[in-house]
């Protein structure tokens, strides 16, 4: 049976989905309160895995609060902390538990975390998992031995159309679309005529794409982006337009530029929806949707 | 030619190994640790002059031509006495130095010096990581780059999304080695190499710890 997630793909609508991050420590009550925020607003929810390889609460744990507060849920895996019988297994737990949206990346280095001395694994990669997804879903593991009861999954990956260089990584690409990604969600994008340029490229398969947003907090914020995290270009006029929020008002102008972002993919039909990432401003995203006309 | 890559261990490390061993013979290497001078002679005599400063007593010192060498012992051997008196043995070779001394002298030996990896010298006083010894070499497919080794997540199919600039996510220093592959691929009309998919890698290649016998001719 196809998830929610994957009807609203099939649909046609113009799909949303968010991020949340699962807290450091047991402390789940922010955590849950952004689900309550978003479970009816959005699509899907995406629970990251120790994003940027800082330790938190495990994601399958964060997808299942998801579940069981009545959310879709989008269950990111990467391959830095488990081997390919850990993976396996934790989508075996997932797919019995009705998680069955998954986000396939291979994962930041150890190096970049606050684990900085952990050994890091990347006995797969995200084209790897996406075809190990596909494998269990025939009813064998990988090393070829029958599954007592299978598994289903609404599988995707990441991608960076702004990457440099371009073409390794869209070959990269190609190969996750062929190890089985039926959904991708890319990179955050600022430059929206080079995301169309994308788009010319990426409409020839059949995936369904959603843009990648993140919330402008903040001029040196976004000025710290284009320095620190690869394949994410805001463009000057951004910048600028940042900068020219009066004192205290930068996040609702970023709230603004968003929204606005998001209304041009829309209305001009560039792609199948987007995916709005407001790092550790989650409780934003309604009035961001809100600004995009979406709610 | 491949040489063992060396850099030396932080004195608060030194110190703590050291502790409560005060009479101390240092050996040093003539091969790759001379050249690196992380353990030739000048850095030996340094570190016998560090010692004193600490008040340890050096019973002598030397710089063995080839520390990995089976002929170690021997070369050692003229120094009996000195290396007799000593507590410890503080080595200033590469591991294999300080392993293949501590098999032929039976003694306690400290490592001052850590061992990073194999390298290449790639260009006058440049060397570089180029293969690990995976036992399951793929590089047939790379147009003969490893990404095992010089993808610093060791990926098979191609770049992560962390690539920046051709550089890698972790060092701005350290090129992309997807970018290095791509490009070299493209240069031999070979890409299409790179478009094929890779399974995941068979680790079973040379179960850890590696040996290999000579057959019987
Ligand atoms: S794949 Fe790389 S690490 Fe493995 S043997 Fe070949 S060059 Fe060495
Ligand atoms: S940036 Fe390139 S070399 Fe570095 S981990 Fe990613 S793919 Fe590997």
């Amino acid at each position: 049976m196809p998830t929610k997630f994957k009807e609203a793909l099939e649909s046609g609508k113009f799909v949303v989905t968010s991020e949340v991050a699962p807290p450091k420590g047991t402390n789940l009550e922010k955590f849950k309160h952004h689900i309550e925020l978003l479970k009816d607003k959005v699509d899907a929810m995406n629970v990251t895995d120790h994003q940027s390889s800082v330790m938190r609460y495990p994601s399958l744990g964060g997808a299942m609060m998801v579940k069981e507060m009545g959310g879709e849920v989008i269950l990111q895996m990467t391959c830095r902390d488990r081997n390919r019988l850990a993976l396996q297994a934790d989508l075996l737990f997932a797919s019995s538990r009705g998680i069955q949206n998954v986000l396939c990346l291979t994962g930041d280095s150890v190096m970049l975390g606050d684990h900085k001395e952990a050994k890091s694994v990347f006995d797969m990669d995200s084209s790897q998992l996406l075809k190990t997804v596909r494998t269990m879903e025939t009813g064998k593991d990988l090393g070829g031995n029958e599954l007592d009861g299978g598994v289903s999954f609404c599988a995707g990956a990441i991608v960076t159309p702004e990457a440099d260089p371009l073409e390794p990584q869209l070959i990269k690409f190609e190969k996750k679309l062929e190890a089985g990604a039926e959904f991708i969600q890319t990179q955050a994008v600022y430059d929206l005529d080079k995301f169309k340029e994308f788009m010319d490229y990426a409409r020839q398969f059949h995936v369904k794409i959603l843009a990648g947003i993140i919330l402008l907090t903040s001029a040196p914020m976004a000025r710290f982006m284009n320095k620190n995290i690869a394949g994410v270009f805001v463009p000057q006029d951004l910048i600028d337009e940042m900068a020219s929020a009066p004192k205290g008002q930068a996040l609702a102008k970023g709230i603004e530029i968003t929204g606005r972002m998001i209304k041009r993919i829309h209305e001009e039909k560039m792609c199948d929806g987007v995916h709005i990432m407001a790092i550790g401003k989650e409780e934003k995203v309604p009035d961001i949707m809100e600004a995009a006309g979406l709610i | 030619m491949i040489r063992s890559i060396t850099q030396k261990k932080p004195e608060k490390e030194i110190e703590r190994l050291l502790k409560g061993l005060n009479r101390i013979f240092i050996i040093g290497c003539g091969t790759c640790v001379t050249l690196t001078r992380t353990g030739g002679d000048p850095e030996v005599r340094a570190m016998k002059e560090e010692l004193s400063t600490k008040g340890k007593m050096v019973t002598g010192q030397t710089v063995v031509p080839v520390a990995c060498d089976n002929l170690t012992r021997e070369f050692l051997g003229d120094f009996g006495e000195q290396i007799n008196q000593a507590d410890a043995l503080l080595i200033m070779t590469c591991a294999f130095g300080v392993q293949s001394i501590a098999r032929q002298l039976s003694r306690m030996v400290i490592p001052a010096l850590d061992t990073l990896f194999i390298g290449k010298e790639t260009a006058v006083g440049l060397f570089d990581e180029i293969c690990t010894q995976c036992g399951t070499c793929i590089i047939g497919e790379t147009g003969g780059i490893c990404p095992v080794t010089n993808c610093h997540k060791g990926l098979v199919n191609g770049p992560c999304g962390g690539t920046n600039h051709g550089k890698c996510e972790i060092d701005v220093n350290k090129d992309c080695v997807w970018t290095l592959i791509y490009n070299r691929l493209m240069e031999l009309g070979r890409i299409d190499s790179m478009r094929k998919y890779q399974k995941p890698r068979n680790h079973l290649g040379e179960p850890k710890p590696g040996k290999f016998k000579l057959p019987e001719a």
